[in-house]
């Protein structure tokens, strides 16, 4: 079978597979009242999308090693093991062992956080939950906008609020990549029971204090560490679309020879 | 045409075959029920349906099998062997989709065959007994779906589990101590898992495998209908064969070969890549496990059933609303009762029955559709409008197939190549 043939179906099925299973992502909370019209920001937060890209090899490797800095400390990924990660991540087991698995960590383990219940719950209020189907279950754009709109509120113990998830127990550990945000509000003249009042909406974020990255690098951050989650969620996937491409193939040829031979035998039937 | 002369008088064959033909009619069975079955030769697309169906009942007898060797049935084991299934058992992650949107796959496949009765009046004398086993077979088929679907013990899996076993709850009297017996405790749990699992992989497998050779025997017995509903054994030649029917062995086996390619590439795709079918064939919840703390929005059952629960959702007073759905389900056992044309096929029809078919088709697909969306005002108050159109194609049946105005039959079937 020629490359070019292969080539056109996963042109052809690819991105409407890939359509169809990000489509059906639980839309974001609407922001309360009016309409949000973002100042500064060309892009509405509701609107923002991952955009990663689960056969970057790189990407993953790089969301892979955001991972093991930012997020392992206390986030478990129960259902992956070190080594089928790294082996499907191209990673070199000594690689993987100094630089993303921890110290105590044989490479057949989970990918298991060392964080203890009782003390989250102590210190968070919550458990922080397994993030091996966080992709799957909230889908990545979801996680994205997620970490794109932690802000600062002197309201909340942890003095961090989102926009996505309001009240969110955990804090806003990418801060010092990020940049400090406060959310900056405009007053919106909206009828309420038919009598004109005024309300408070999200107009724009403000950064406050500026992060280690900037914004372009921070988003490229945040795309290959998605990335990472996406891949974690269905680990089979890119293996699977390159197996489906001959297995569709395969059953075209035969659906093919057997009109054939439904014809051939159907030719004295009139 | 290749046709022996009589159905008695088979080869017995010599050798092995004939030392075996004699202790078992093998060769009187394939002459019986492929050789010497006629079937009419005018049959489309709507035909491949039933050899479909068969087809993916053997698929998830075969996949589910091989599930059961590594599925550990428990509500602290289940989640997490059917991750370790896709995740870490060769080919696991293939064996668990196709048994997952296998089932949506059944649903396609048998709602497409019943809607074939419907258009072709197949469930009209002499086929009323072969209509009634396939609609057993249909209620087989929802509550070995349903409680698959608990199997995962996702967070859908539990809530949808919670939210249709208490639809029993609205019977009179019993319905609370039934809704417990049901479960095997006081809400939907460990008892209720492992229960759901023996009845799904053993009770319901054997009901549907017999029901399947009733409603096959059935089928050989009275013969198959045709897009024409003419029945073909009644112009016969004078070789004794209907002059409309064409042996089923080999012009339906190899023809429903090529059904079965069509069906298993259109399978294929969305296996390999559109598993999830944008959340309709495995939801975004059942992702996370079972949390009786925590409620999916909005809880909605398996697309296949939503059409019910949009009626179900669509009265106010619940026991009324669970009695409709019951109802809504048991309606297609009377259709060969309520249906009083002389004719069977639509095109043979009038306007009436065109008209109630389109109605009953639109009615269908959008209870289908509001089934799956939140029970908002707008969405309840369409369901209504939806649901009496759907009724109405059963209760208005009597008396519109009898005002139709019908046109004539012709003796034989029409066929274009």
């Amino acid at each position: 079978m020629s490359k070019s043939i292969v080539l056109a179906l996963s042109l052809l099925f690819t991105p409407w597979a890939l359509a169809a299973e990000t489509a059906a992502e639980p839309a974001a909370e609407p922001a309360a009242g009016a309409a949000v019209e973002g100042a500064a920001e060309a892009v509405n937060w509701q609107d923002l999308k991952a955009g990663n890209e689960v056969s970057n090899i790189s990407s993953l490797q790089e969301g892979a090693r955001n991972f093991s800095n930012y997020c392992l400390g206390c986030h478990s990924m129960k259902f992956m093991r070190w080594s089928r990660m790294c082996d499907d991540l191209r990673v070199p087991k000594a690689e993987c062992q100094a630089n993303l698995m921890p110290p105590n960590a044989k490479p057949a383990d989970y990918m298991v956080s060392s964080l203890r219940a009782e003390d989250a719950v102590a210190w968070f209020g919550k458990e922080p939950p397994d993030l091996s189907l966080i992709a799957r279950s909230r889908g990545v754009d979801y996680i994205y906008r997620l970490f794109k709109t932690f802000y600062v509120d002197p309201a909340k113990p942890t003095h961090t609020n989102n926009l996505v998830l309001d009240g969110i127990a955990m804090p806003a550990v990418l801060s010092e990549l990020e940049g400090v945000k406060t959310a900056v509000y405009k007053n919106v003249d909206v009828v309420v029971d038919g009598k004109p009042s005024v309300q408070k909406v999200f107009d724009h974020f403000s950064t406050t204090s500026p992060g280690q990255l900037t914004e372009a690098q921070y988003d490229k951050f945040l795309r290959n560490t998605v990335n990472f989650l996406d891949y974690a969620g269905d680990p089979t996937q890119v293996d699977r679309r390159s197996i489906g491409i001959w297995v569709v193939l395969f059953l075209l040829a035969f659906t093919g020879i057997a009109w054939l031979m439904k014809k051939d035998y159907w030719k004295d039937v009139h | 045409m290749a046709s022996n002369d009589a159905a008695s008088q088979v080869n017995q064959g010599a050798g092995f075959m004939g030392w075996l033909n004699k202790r078992l009619p093998v060769n009187k069975f394939i002459s019986d029920q492929l050789l010497e079955y006629y079937a009419p030769k005018n049959f489309n697309v709507w035909y491949f349906f039933g050899s479909l169906a068969l087809l993916v009942l053997v698929m998830q007898l075969v996949s589910g099998i091989f599930l059961t060797m590594f599925y550990k049935v428990g509500d602290t084991t289940a989640f997490e062997s059917v991750e370790f299934i896709r995740r870490e058992v060769s080919y696991g992650w293939l064996i668990q989709s196709l048994h997952a949107i296998g089932a949506s796959a059944f649903f396609v496949v048998v709602y497409l065959h019943m809607y074939r009765a419907l258009m072709y009046g197949s469930y009209k004398a002499p086929r009323e007994l072969l209509w009634l086993f396939g609609m057993f077979i249909y209620l087989a088929l929802m509550a070995e779906a349903f409680m698959g679907y608990v199997l995962p013990w996702g967070n859908m899996s539990y809530w949808a589990a919670t939210v249709i076993i208490n639809i029993f709850s609205t019977i009179p009297v019993i319905g609370p101590g039934l809704v417990e017996w049901i479960r095997g405790d006081y809400g939907v749990a460990d008892a209720t898992l492992n229960r759901f699992f023996s009845l799904h992989v053993v009770a319901i497998p054997l009901i549907l495998l017999l029901l399947v050779a009733l409603h096959l025997v059935a089928l050989r017995q009275v013969g198959s209908n045709n897009p024409d509903g003419i029945e073909i054994k009644e112009n016969k030649g004078s070789d004794g064969k209907p002059v409309d029917g064409i042996p089923f062995h080999p012009y339906y086996t190899v023809k429903d070969i090529v059904g079965v390619g069509f069906f298993l590439t259109l399978f294929a795709v969305v296996v390999f890549f559109v598993p999830t079918f944008g959340g309709l064939f495995m939801e975004e919840a059942n992702f996370e496990p079972a949390n009786p703390l925590s409620t999916p929005e909005p809880i909605a059952p398996s697309w296949y059933f939503t059409p019910y629960y949009a009626i179900l959702r669509a009265v106010p007073n619940q026991r009324i609303g669970a009695l409709l759905l019951l109802l809504a389900v048991l309606a297609f056992f009377f259709l060969p009762w309520l249906d009083r044309s002389p004719v069977k096929s639509v095109r043979y029809r009038g306007l009436w029955f065109k008209g109630m078919l389109a109605v009953f088709t639109v009615s269908f697909l959008a209870l289908m559709y509001l089934g799956l969306k939140p029970a908002s005002a707008s969405y309840v108050n369409a369901a209504r409008v939806f649901a009496i159109g759907y009724f109405s194609f059963f209760v208005l049946m009597p008396l519109y197939t009898k005002w139709d105005r019908v046109k004539s039959v012709p003796k034989r079937v029409s066929f274009h190549e």
